[in-house]
């Protein structure tokens, strides 16, 4: 079942991040996560990862274009953390770049194939359904309140859930 | 240059940006790539109910929600500025199998015939946007994160429970798409 009480444990299993240093610095500091966003959300838009349709071709294997995507992606987000770790690059406040290892539970298999139905269904994960209200498509906003309600309930029944 | 930037861009382009995404956030400040845990951090900030899965301080994850503001400063650019005016092209096999459906509008990135307002009081726009959107939250959440989380940072770092997580998204929305959907779309 779970493991232990114990903060670090309950959020060492999310894709999230962890480290806790720096937070000294001055909340408008964030602002330089805001600036990598727009570039990010761009793209999204640009290259059709918000469509619908495109993730409908993907999961029917009728186009190349989202595999392209999201192997290009990783191959330069494993070339880039590849030489972070070469070169044990610091952040642009000198601090040492550190990684986590995460543990595999059942929740990835049984989550996993729960968030793929919903990305079939809605087309979006959770990246683009930022950048579609963005776009101005109001009514995604049904779709964020559901993974809002989602997310929730699931934070309540996770503890009765196998890990 | 805004007219060739208008265009759709190709598949390598958004690839490379995603992919720059993840060294810029680690060198920025020691950030890990993960778009979903916003949709934690909001209900940790707006009715976290005295679960435990909600009591953190959501405060020291803000930088995540200043990321996701700016992906949507970048697509209402992407919009508006970069806009292209022609209709979404989609494989014609997609188009044949979408006819059946009444879907046949390709004016925007998503069908309107789906994502309005009234498709909400129809059976299959509630299954589709409100069903779907709760196993989006609830799965990506139950997963430990989602396709930036795990598909894009957690593969990155070679972690492969990222990569059981990843072939377990991909085959969910298989399945979905070709066994489940049809069922769906003609309700």
């Amino acid at each position: 079942m779970l493991p232990p009480e114990s903060d670090f444990e309950v959020r060492s299993l999310d894709a999230m991040c962890i480290n806790e240093s720096q937070e000294q610095l001055p909340w408008y500091h964030n602002f330089k996560y805001a600036a990598v966003g727009v570039i990010f959300g761009i793209a999204f838009v640009k290259t059709e990862i918000i469509s619908w349709f495109r993730m409908q071709e993907m999961f029917r294997f009728q186009s190349f274009h989202m595999y392209g995507v999201i192997s290009t992606g990783v191959v330069i987000g494993a070339l880039s953390v590849w030489l972070i770790k070469k070169f044990q690059a610091k952040t642009m406040h000198g601090e040492p770049i550190q990684f986590h290892t995460k543990k595999l539970n059942r929740g990835q298999v049984i989550g996993g194939l729960m968030f793929g139905f919903g990305w079939a269904m809605t087309g979006a994960c959770p990246g683009p359904l930022f950048a579609i209200l963005g776009t101005g498509v109001l009514p995604i906003l049904i779709v964020i309140a559901g993974a809002l309600a989602g997310t929730w309930v699931y934070g309540a029944v996770r503890e009765r859930l196998p890990h | 240059m805004i007219q060739t930037l208008s265009q759709p861009w190709p598949w390598w382009a958004g690839g490379i940006i995603i992919g720059l995404t993840v060294p810029a956030l680690l060198l920025l400040g020691n950030r890990h790539f993960g778009i979903s845990g916003n949709l934690r951090h909001i209900c940790a900030a707006v009715f976290p109910a005295n679960i435990r899965f909600f009591k953190y301080d959501w405060r020291k994850e803000s930088w995540n929600l200043f990321f996701a503001g700016g992906i949507m400063l970048g697509a209402a650019i992407a919009a508006t500025l970069l806009a292209d005016p022609n209709p979404v092209r989609v494989a014609p096999e997609l188009a044949a199998e979408l006819q059946t459906y009444g879907i046949t509008h390709y004016d925007s990135q998503l069908p309107p015939e789906i994502f309005s307002w009234d498709s909400l009081f129809t059976l299959r726009g509630f299954v589709l946007l409100v069903v779907g959107g709760f196993l989006v939250g609830f799965g990506t959440r139950y997963a430990g994160g989602c396709t930036s989380g795990h598909s894009i940072m957690g593969l990155s770092t070679l972690q492969w429970p990222s990569l059981v997580a990843t072939i377990c998204f991909m085959a969910g929305g298989i399945l979905m798409a070709n066994f489940i959907l049809p069922y769906i779309m003609h309700l």
